[in-house]
């Protein structure tokens, strides 16, 4: 039990990821997370105005299930398979973080002055996740996939367009992690 | 029923992406900064099981559950879109410590702030479907 309720390491999670690639290939779909942005587009109705926004989201139905199921999956990890061990960051990066002041860093999943109520009631705070959301949601559909789509999957089945893709994210990534996330916190 | 199976993987999905704490703001800027391997890890032992898979697959010619053989889709052609909306969504994965899979499983974990990252990645979504033939791909 103590192997479940302690965190992963990286080679039992790694390969469990791709598990859920290989399930949903055989049950005759891909692994797409950011392809329910799109539906989720379809279902409000965007469809009217925008043709890319098929109205036919009921065939992507399962893919939403999938975001249902990552919902209670994120519920029952966190509440039912976890003890309370901070995460084992790199020193370092506790060292950084409390500098660019964050506290009680890896003692959460994720830092509440980004996420917390304080953050998100401030204006600046609100700007930062409504910014990031964006880049997100727009990116995705530019790329035509995110790490699920191209990082695992296109990498996996040798595809060029993913290798540009994820080469892209990386780059984005170190550019906001090391450029610009020191100026905004 | 039918979409019983979905839920499910959505389930261990979720549950193995908390514990890989792959779901963690603190890891993706750890990763950026090149102070552990954890992520990288992740992404590879992953890529690496996967190639595994999809060789064996089509070697036995295994065949999924509608009779056809396991086969991934061809992403479509281009070069700009893919560097680009690369970097736009990495920009964004960094700045949130999240991908989709992750905004979606963190609700689960009570991160409920998410909710207005995901409102705005659906706009996010919209604006490009709006934009999108005058950009190139």
């Amino acid at each position: 039990m103590e192997y479940i309720l302690n965190p992963w390491p990286w080679y039992i999670s790694g390969p469990l990821i791709a598990l859920v690639m290989a399930v949903l290939l055989y049950f005759g779909k891909t692994f797409a997370m950011s392809s329910n942005l799109a539906t989720m587009c379809s279902m409000a109705g965007a469809g009217k105005f925008v043709d890319f926004f098929k109205p036919d989201w009921k065939e992507k139905k399962w893919n939403l299930m999938v975001v249902l199921g990552a919902i209670f999956g994120g519920f029952i990890a966190k509440y039912f398979l976890s003890n309370e061990t901070p995460i084992d960051l790199n020193k370092k990066t506790i060292l950084e973080l409390n500098t660019l002041g964050f506290n009680d860093v890896g003692k959460t999943i994720v830092p509440d002055e980004i996420f917390g109520f304080d953050a998100i009631t401030s204006p600046h705070g609100l700007i930062v996740l409504i910014i990031g959301g964006l880049l997100i949601g727009f990116g995705t559909r530019y790329a035509g996939g995110c790490t699920s789509g191209h990082a695992i999957t296109g990498l996996s089945s040798f595809q060029k367009p993913s290798l540009i893709a994820v080469i892209g994210f990386f780059i984005g990534g170190l550019i906001m992690t090391n450029l610009i996330i020191p100026y905004i916190f | 029923m039918k979409y019983l199976k979905f839920l499910l993987v959505g389930i261990f999905f979720g549950i193995v992406l908390v514990k890989s704490e792959a779901v963690s703001w603190y890891r993706i800027y750890e990763m950026f900064r090149f102070q552990s391997f954890h992520m990288y890890g992740i992404i590879c032992s992953a890529i690496i099981t996967g190639v595994l898979f999809l060789q064996i697959s089509k070697k036995r010619h295994i065949k999924n559950l509608l009779g056809i053989e396991i086969f991934v889709p061809k992403k479509e052609d281009g070069f700009i879109r893919f560097v680009i909306g690369g970097i736009i969504f990495g920009l964004g994965w960094a700045l949130i410590g999240a991908c989709p899979g992750p905004m979606y499983i963190l609700i689960g974990t009570g991160v409920y702030s998410m909710i207005i990252v995901i409102l705005a990645a659906i706009l996010g979504t919209f604006i490009y479907g709006a934009i999108k033939n005058k950009l190139p791909h």
